[in-house]
């Protein structure tokens, strides 16, 4: 036996015909009632459902946050890792083993700000991942303050009560910038339709970035009006990269659908077995 | 015999050929250097071609069948500054470098004193230049080595296309008794792709140097070598990579940096050769967390890194601890803190490796205590830390890293990683169930029935978040014991000799107390070397056992707050005579300096 088979597992490839249901665990999230991540778990388990994919081979990778409690109230295989790095974990996961659907969650704070190299270089990168992003533009597992994609003028937190006085960040249009293949935005008041953005996000090779709208009840009530201002794209998902981004730089941020299909091939390990241990170590001797 | 701190005439053109024929004859009657070794440094500038003309000469001297090694000293510089070859050849095992140098050739002043530090000179010693380049400066002249000036390039340039750096090689070839076939074979191996010319041009050179050692006196000698078969020519970090490969590394994420470099570089088409893979990371939090990705997907991963970039990976590292993936993380320290000396060595990471990690964070710190070791050790530490399902962080340096060493070779020790796997169809899996062991069995993705949750949140059995106290308990006592319980066999530390006399050590302080200990012995003096190469978990047991009747111990280290004095002294009552041989780096600890506490001490 080879060292590298030791801890590898067969993995059967077959759908399977489970409900959304089957997808979630039992442990109840630590989320305020009316907090929009319970709606993207129900899309995530729709989704999953939808492709039937077998439990056992997909992951959900996340980091720290309130959205990146989302493995735990799945019943996939998962890691909650530390705050800002779920992109690179996800990435070794897939890289080591890619015959897993491998989905990263989180938030804003998570993903532009501690973890925004990571955003960047997976991007870039194009690795088969499916990153849905839970943007509520607030920090609120530390109770309410300013993220990277909170309003400059924004006065709700103690930590910048002036605003933060720095642009927001835009995550669609760095994400098309540094290389992402699949460029998607719902709102969390719209499940269905976000069940179907994973999907689609799922089926698209290479790395495919979704942002989800989902509104923070408690720190921020006001975006419950978020569900009257969004509406759907009325425009096809392009793959020219000048178009998506004069569609993305024009919108206000609250245009749902694809916005970006790209045809790059997704980033994979490179070929197989040539040689032996044996032929390797021959290299050394005198 | 030369003239002690004048200035030899450079060798006529005659007779030249004759004379080197008949030293390489009557070799074995002329006396070998200190403890049957020759030690050389070749100073110049950066792209001088001393690096080339020092590894040529190593391999030649494997090809002889002589052991040896080469150690490299640069300047910050990218391209060009300056640049120092060190080597020592000899008939038998080296593991450090000697006392002094026996052999300097400088092509030019300003670069040489730039290691003067690193140079030690004696009145024995040789020093060889080139009169163009000046007089000699202080540092030399002050050593009353016996100078010769070698005019390089008047001589090369009798050459057409020849280069100095050849005809020095010639020269050392000719003066330790190098056969000239061997040095012009490696030559022609090295220059095959280059065209005929360009090997002529260095054939030529290297003819003239021998030549032109015939004229010198005679110093230092190589012996007979002895060796013929099953030797290797390595570097730390190479072996670093190839112990990785054995135990069962298939997937490394790392990010470049000096001096661990190399081990990526070497890693990087050999993992592909095997069906694994090498990713570029954009940073070392990245590549920390990507090789935890990896291991939680089944496969046994590595990161390599220096000072700075494990300091960025510790959170990680404790991220490693709480969910129990294991990973390894290899450390080539350098010069700190901070950005430090990246391209020269010290042994001051110690702390930060044994605890830099946040919370109670049990994980496991090894050491390879010379080039060929860091085969052995880098394959302990990957069964080590899929054994024990935790993070391993080994710890090398730059010294032995970037060290080339002709050496036997090292066996492969059959440690394999063998993580202990859940099987499919479980009902009720408890992820981090609590077992006598500590150690429980983990769910690989893809395994129906294993799905959990890894978590760096402390958690429940089942791997729910908790912040129970008993929970908390549970696994922290679970983790300890895990690594508590682990039976390391005999390869906690490497035990040599008795006697009342301990000298107590790490890393590559090892390779001079090892010959400060050989001398001691041979003279007499009975000692004890006790070498650790499991830093963590400390084996407080089995360290007592090896201590015991000892009356007087010697702590050899290279770091500047005694780091490893102080970490051995908190877990083991040492004898009221102790001593500490502490410096930091870039000086290298000399085998005399240990020798000589030990004498006193006799």
């Amino acid at each position: 036996m080879q060292a590298q088979d030791i801890a590898k597992p067969p993995v059967a490839q077959a759908p399977v015909a489970l409900s959304p249901k089957d997808y979630k665990s039992d442990y109840k999230p630590i989320w305020c009632p009316g907090c929009g991540d319970y709606s993207v778990l129900s899309s995530i388990t729709r989704a999953l459902s939808e492709l039937g994919i077998r439990r056992e081979n997909a992951a959900v990778i996340s980091g720290i946050g309130c959205s990146s409690r989302i493995p735990a109230y799945t019943s996939l295989y998962g890691f909650h890792g530390v705050h800002g790095r779920a992109l690179a974990l996800a990435t070794g996961l897939k890289l080591a083993r890619p015959e897993l659907t491998v989905l990263v969650t989180g938030g804003d704070g998570d993903g532009f700000s501690i973890g925004g190299n990571h955003f960047l270089h997976a991007c870039r990168r194009n690795a088969d991942l499916t990153y849905v992003v839970m943007d509520n533009q607030v920090y609120g597992m530390t109770k309410g303050q300013a993220s990277p994609t909170t309003a400059s003028q924004w006065e709700g937190s103690k930590l910048t009560p002036h605003g933060t006085g720095v642009s927001p960040f835009q995550p669609m249009a760095v994400a098309l910038a540094a290389g992402a293949n699949f460029l998607a935005r719902g709102i969390s008041s719209d499940p269905k339709g976000v069940a179907q953005l994973i999907v689609d996000a799922i089926r698209h090779p290479g790395f495919s970035f979704v942002q989800v709208l989902s509104q923070c009840v408690t720190y921020r009530p006001e975006q419950q009006e978020w569900r009257t201002i969004a509406r759907p794209s009325q425009k096809e998902p392009t793959s020219n990269i000048a178009r998506a981004g004069r569609r993305i730089l024009d919108d206000d941020g609250f245009t749902t659908g694809v916005f970006y299909v790209g045809n790059r091939p997704a980033y994979v390990p490179p070929g197989e077995t040539d040689k032996t241990m044996a032929g390797i170590e021959r290299r050394f001797a005198v | 015999m030369a003239h002690t701190g004048g200035v030899l005439g450079s060798p006529g053109s005659s007779e030249k050929t004759d004379k080197s024929d008949q030293i390489n004859q009557n070799i074995s009657s002329i006396p070998t250097g200190p403890e049957g070794s020759v030690s050389i440094a070749l100073t110049g500038s950066g792209g001088s071609g001393v690096m080339t003309a020092g590894q040529m000469l190593l391999d030649a001297s494997a090809g002889a069948g002589y052991q040896g090694m080469m150690t490299r000293s640069l300047g910050p510089q990218i391209r060009g500054g300056e640049a120092a070859a060190f080597l020592r050849l000899s008939a038998h095992e080296v593991t450090c470098p000697g006392d002094g140098i026996d052999i300097l050739i400088s092509f030019d002043w300003a670069s040489t004193e730039r290691f003067s530090a690193e140079i030690d000179l004696g009145p024995d010693s040789l020093v060889l230049f080139d009169p163009a380049a000046g007089d000699a400066p202080e540092m030399i002249l002050n050593t009353g080595a016996q100078l010769i000036d070698l005019p390089f390039k008047e001589m090369i340039a009798e050459i057409e296309g020849g280069r100095p750096n050849m005809l020095a090689l010639g020269v050392v070839a000719g003066l330790i008794g190098l056969p000239e076939d061997a040095v012009l074979a490696i030559v022609e191996k090295a220059l095959k792709r280059k065209g005929p010319k360009a090997l002529e041009a260095s054939s030529a050179g290297i003819r003239a140097g021998f030549g032109a050692s015939a004229a010198m006196p005679a110093t230092y000698r190589l012996g007979v070598g002895e060796k013929a078969g099953s030797r290797w020519n390595i570097s730390g970090n190479e072996a670093v990579g190839l112990g990785a490969l054995r135990g069962g590394i298939r997937f490394v994420a790392a990010y470049p940096i000096t001096p661990a470099t190399e081990i990526l570089e070497w890693l990087a088409p050999n993992l592909e050769h095997l069906g694994g893979e090498l990713v570029q990371a954009e940073d070392e939090l990245a590549s920390i967390n990507m090789a935890i990705g990896g291991s939680f997907g089944g496969i046994p991963t590595l990161t390599a890194t220096s000072g700075p970039g494990l300091a960025l990976m510790l959170e990680s590292i404790g991220l490693s601890v709480a969910s129990e993936t294991p990973v390894v993380v290899v450390n080539v320290q350098r010069g700190g803190p901070s950005t430090g000396i990246p391209t020269k060595s010290e042994q001051s990471d110690l702390n930060i490796a044994l605890f830099g990690l946040h919370g109670d964070a049990p994980h496991i710190v090894t050491a390879a205590n010379s080039v060929s070791d860091c085969a052995f050790t880098a394959q302990w530490s990957v069964y080590l830390a899929e054994a024990t399902q935790s993070p391993a962080i080994v710890l090398t340096d730059q010294l032995m890293g970037q060290t080339r060493a002709v050496v036997d070779e090292p066996a492969d020790s059959g440690h394999v990683a063998a993580r202990e796997t859940a099987p499919a169809g479980l009902k009720d899996y408890r992820r981090y169930a609590v077992t006598e062991s500590g150690i429980s069995p983990m769910a690989i993705p893809g395994t129906a029935g294993g799905e959990y949750v890894a978590d760096g949140l402390e958690h429940s059995p089942i791997g729910r978040p908790s912040s129970q106290a008993e929970d908390h308990l549970a696994q922290l006592e679970k983790r300890q014991r895990k690594l508590n319980q682990f039976d390391y066999e005999n390869h906690w530390a490497d035990i040599e000799g008795d006697g009342d006399t301990a000298v107590i050590t790490w890393g590559s302080c090892t390779g001079p107390v090892r010959e400060a200990c050989a001398r001691a012995r041979a003279a007499g003096i009975g000692v004890r070397m006790i070498s650790l190469r499991l830093l963590a978990p400390m084996q407080t047991g089995k360290f007592n056992k090896a201590m015991k009747g000892v009356k007087r111990a010697l702590v050899v280290e290279q770091s500047h707050s005694q780091q490893f004095y102080r970490y051995i002294r908190a877990y083991f009552d040492l004898p009221s005579k102790v001593q500490v041989c502490a410096k930091p780096g870039p000086l290298p600890v000399r085998p005399a300096e240990i020798f000589e506490q030990l004498k006193k001490w006799s």
